[in-house]
């Protein structure tokens, strides 16, 4: 992207000033270098989104933004119904409350470090990950309404999780609202045999070190020390999101002109919040939120039982369950009024600061963790959400490194065996179900992680509190 | 994976980098080839065609009120059917007229030892999404697919 078009607020705080149909301005939180190294189309997608009815305040865009579907991936805007406000199922995505979940494993590295291989094996064999897999759990009609409905909460009433979880899980586990009555039976059935299953693409569980603690009081606060060793799970709704998402964004486009919205761009389909459309497609997305907490619940359990055998007498317990594809309704402070906002993330994780009423109380003190997936060779991260957050996007980070590459790129520069060797060599165990699809994900494809949270720590988006290195990853 | 065109010969169908995810493109000599291939584009995201079998086939109909959300119902109809039989296609055969499609694919369940999987296609999208006659008198069928 050309800098050349934008007004630098400051180092990490860039505008664009509303021109055509915008309503508000853009903004994007990134140094210069990254925001060179975004395509022309996130520019062009942020402008879009300023034009929808209702936005306030501005079209934001996080600093991994790359090209999206309407919304830049990495973009953050919130609508209010009372202003003819919309709500866009292309704002929140196809993969539903696809997040990202870390757990503590209590082990250390010398006691991780001789079982490493056959942990490797074992969660490989018991994870179901890559296309096409298939979970142990079928759901009768009536239970997949009820997960629908009940989410983490229902997943743990069924066994698969303590009501420890639940309280670091955001909404506690259960989205509410969900109306499993507007998921089509398409979508239902979509989602049979995929419950507790990773699926492919960018997805994946970890295993992790900490490797350095940037700000001890908060990574004491999240129960993090140097030398531990987590677990991350990143994943979402599976099918059911996927054919919510497709059939809703349908409607959308072909209703837009009814209920007189001029789209740029088709994938930006939205309805006004406050319509029979964007009412349906607000319970069906809520269940499809419910879905994905199931999801990374049930993964919760397989892992536990993995961990269980290798590691007797340890137990995995929760950090934090936080989903980065959403729209929530939220109360935020805009020129000194509340208002009741939807706001719309599309790879952007929610960071509310300290003292947030949302936030369990273990962690309402210190802010809520912001977790950031990174690649296969790099690094993930830890922030913690600031208290400033909320005035610059509604208290919202970026949520993994970004592409920098295409997958067709990425496979053209790299065989899946040579990045699964090279990693090997530096320790990281790689399994997955497809070479070509390790290729399509190889580290180098992936924006520098590292440049990103800084940048979203500087523009004070989020705070860093620790850095964490893979050792195992299982591969979608 | 590689591109199955020849200048000589179409139709055919390729692929095109987006940022993130995957763009499928068919080319053929009427809106419906160009959708028959801009099948075997999405499907080639998936699996290599060439090892799929074309043993069993399973009827598509669809509706939308034009041509180019017509292409992203038949592309997701299509995922629709992967993902609850289980299966994979290799084979496409499109009927066009009037708002609607009639279509078959033919292909077979997956097998692991058979079929490497690289990724799943979540769903097609109206990115970069275009159904048009070209100069040459071929029609392009394509979009992104977010994967």
């Amino acid at each position: 992207m050309d800098t050349g078009k934008l007004i630098r607020h400051s180092e990490y705080e860039w505008h664009i000033e509303p021109h055509g149909a915008m309503r508000v301005p853009g903004v994007i939180y990134a140094r210069e270098d990254l925001i060179r190294a975004m395509d022309d189309k996130v520019y062009e997608q942020v402008c879009n989104v300023a034009t929808l009815p209702g936005i306030v305040n501005a079209s934001y865009a996080m600093p991994d933004a790359h090209w999206g579907y309407g919304f830049p991936i990495g973009g953050v805007a919130a609508f209010d119904p009372k202003a003819g406000g919309v709500i866009s199922a292309g704002g929140v995505g196809f993969d539903i409350s696809c997040g990202v979940r870390t757990l503590h494993t209590g082990l250390t590295l010398e006691e991780f470090q001789p079982l490493r291989e056959r942990l490797a094996e074992n969660l490989f064999e018991r994870i179901p990950a890559g296309v096409g897999s298939t979970g142990r759990i079928r759901l009768s009609g009536r239970e997949m309404d009820a997960m629908l409905r009940g989410g983490a909460r229902w997943a743990v009433e069924q066994g698969f999780g303590e009501e420890a979880d639940l309280e670091r899980t955001e909404e506690h586990g259960c989205m509410a609202g969900a109306a499993p009555e507007h998921v089509s039976d398409h979508a239902k059935r979509r989602q049979r045999d995929e419950m507790g299953t990773l699926g492919s693409g960018n997805h994946y569980l970890e295993v992790q070190r900490v490797t350095h603690v940037h700000d001890a009081r908060a990574a004491s606060a999240f129960g993090l020390r140097e030398g531990d060793i987590q677990v991350s799970i990143h994943c979402g709704s599976r099918g059911l999101g996927h054919q919510i998402g497709t059939e809703f964004l349908k409607a959308m486009a072909v209703s837009a002109g009814q209920y007189g919205i001029a789209l740029p761009d088709r994938e930006l389909a939205c309805a006004p919040i406050d319509s029979p459309l964007g009412q349906r497609y607000l319970g069906a997305m809520r269940a499809g939120i419910n879905c994905a907490l199931a999801n990374r619940q049930i993964i919760t359990r397989l892992t536990r039982e993995v961990f269980a055998e290798l590691f007797p007498g340890k137990h995995l317990s929760l950090l934090y369950d936080v989903s980065h594809n959403t729209c929530k309704v939220e109360n935020h402070l805009v020129d000194g009024a509340k208002r009741r906002l939807f706001v719309h993330r599309k790879g952007a994780t929610r960071a509310l600061g300290p003292g947030h009423p949302a936030l369990p109380e273990g962690l309402r003190a210190i802010g809520q963790p912001v977790l950031i997936g990174g690649t296969m060779g790099t690094a993930s991260y830890i922030l913690v959400g600031t208290a400033e957050s909320e005035q610059l996007a509604y208290s919202s980070a970026c949520h993994g490194a970004g592409r920098a590459m295409s997958r067709h790129q990425a496979t053209r520069q790299w065989r899946g065996r040579e990045v699964v060797d090279e990693l090997a060599g530096r320790g990281i165990l790689i399994r997955s179900p497809s070479l070509r699809g390790v290729a399509e994900e190889a580290p180098g494809a992936y924006k520098d992680v590292t440049a990103v949270v800084e940048a979203a720590d500087k523009a004070g988006l989020a705070r860093l509190v620790a850095r964490l290195e893979p050792l195992i990853t299982i591969k979608g | 994976m590689e591109e199955a065109k020849t200048a000589r010969t179409p139709p055919y169908w390729e692929h095109y980098p987006h940022q993130a995810d995957m763009g499928v493109r068919g080319v053929g000599h009427s809106p419906a080839e160009a959708f028959e291939q801009a099948a075997l584009a999405m499907m080639a995201v998936i699996s290599d065609p060439t090892a799929i079998r074309p043993d069993a086939a399973v009827s598509i109909r669809c509706s939308a009120p034009d041509l180019e959300l017509l292409l992203v119902d038949w592309l997701n109809a299509l995922v629709y059917e992967m993902a609850t039989r289980g299966m994979l296609f290799s084979r496409f055969r499109v009927t066009l007229g009037d708002g609607q499609l009639q279509g078959t694919a033919r292909g077979e369940q997956v097998a692991a030892e058979r079929h490497e999987r690289a990724v799943e296609v979540k769903g097609a999208t109206y990115t970069d999404l275009h159904v048009i006659e070209r100069d040459d008198g071929t029609w392009v069928a394509q979009c992104v697919v977010d994967v």
